[in-house]
């Protein structure tokens, strides 16, 4: 693919896509400039997590038994099954921007019906978990409770409940933080459907889908952290 | 952009995605083994597999020409391992007389 010849703007022969904006040469710097923003975004969400995930493993290190005891009452087969949605949902966008590349309106659109209906199905599962930690009283605060839980591979030994409660901290800030991005990222796909429905992606421009995509994928990356780090703690 | 009609990224999709779901399930069992130490290791080494699958061929990691994306990455990874070394470094030998660790 050479781009010699548009590179050089001609206002005679000008006929380029409409979707080219006048300030870019080509439309792939376009989608390039487009792309490299939404990564720097990215690498400000990784340090932003990152503070989170640091915490955790310092209380992680220093309450080991306290943090297993508490990852144990909470439901691996929720978590495990939300993996699974969220990486069959991450396959979705992937297809979605196929079917706009190779020019397959249907695909595309179901493609993001089903994304969505998989993130829908993640916050419906974590909707469920997290009512069960109501219901134990493990949600931090005044009606915390967590007392005469066995440190797992230490009979008799009781979990500290304050050391319990940060884990539980932990849980809530990290998970909720992911659901609030899960929400965020059914917005964008609410307009990309709708975008997508009004037939404004083709084969030559589908910034706002691969751009979009790349949000929804980075929220993947964050829960396949997640999972094992806040559900596995010590479960054999 | 020119490969699009010769060949098909679906294979490569539908790869990924399987492979994906066999880390989650290999994660979820590895967890119910007794490895001592290391199931914290495992356990991050198939989240990090996992993880660079997805960057790696869904978000087109893989096969990107753009030097500036690419320092973008490096430097993410670069900051984070930054953040997470040099605190692991401080509170993971502060402790040690009491720490589980060495108990």
């Amino acid at each position: 693919m050479s781009h010699s010849q548009s590179a050089v703007p001609n206002s005679s022969q000008d006929v380029h896509s409409p979707a080219l904006l006048h300030h870019f040469a080509t439309e792939e710097q376009q989608r390039d400039a487009s792309s490299l923003g939404m990564w720097i975004f990215l690498g400000t969400e990784v340090m932003f997590f990152g503070g989170l995930f640091c915490a955790y493993l310092i209380y992680r290190l220093l309450y080991f038994g306290d943090f297993a005891a508490a990852s144990r009452s909470i439901d691996a087969a929720l978590g495990g099954t939300n993996t699974a949605v969220l990486i069959c949902s991450s396959l979705t966008v992937v297809l979605a921007i196929w079917g706009a590349q190779t020019r397959r309106r249907g695909v595309m659109l179901a493609s993001l019906v089903l994304t969505m209906l998989f993130g829908l199905v993640f916050l419906g599962i974590k909707g469920k978990e997290y009512k069960d930690k109501f219901d134990e009283h493990h949600v931090p605060g005044a009606s915390f409770s967590f007392e005469h839980e066995e440190v797992p591979g230490h009979p008799g030994q009781y979990a500290n409940p304050r050391h319990a409660q940060i884990f539980f901290a932990l849980y809530f800030i990290m998970t909720g933080l992911h659901a609030l991005h899960m929400v965020v990222g059914l917005v964008i796909f609410t307009w990309l459907l709708w975008a997508a429905w009004k037939g404004r992606f083709t084969p030559e421009y589908h910034t706002p889908l691969e751009i979009g995509g790349l949000y929804w994928h980075f929220v993947d990356i964050v829960w396949i952290y997640l999972f094992p780090l806040l559900y596995l703690i010590d479960r054999h | 952009m020119s490969d699009h009609s010769k060949s098909s990224p679906l294979a490569t999709y539908f790869s990924v995605w399987g492979a994906l779901l066999l880390g989650t399930f290999l994660t979820y069992k590895a967890a119910q083994l007794d490895l001592g130490a290391f199931n914290a290791a495992v356990a991050l080494i198939i989240a990090t597999t996992k993880a660079l699958l997805v960057a790696l061929f869904f978000m087109h990691l893989k096969g990107a020409h753009e030097k500036l994306l690419k320092l973008v990455v490096a430097s993410t990874i670069f900051f984070l391992l930054i953040l997470l070394a040099l605190s692991m470094a401080d509170y993971g030998t502060r402790f040690f007389p009491t720490s589980h660790l060495w108990s």
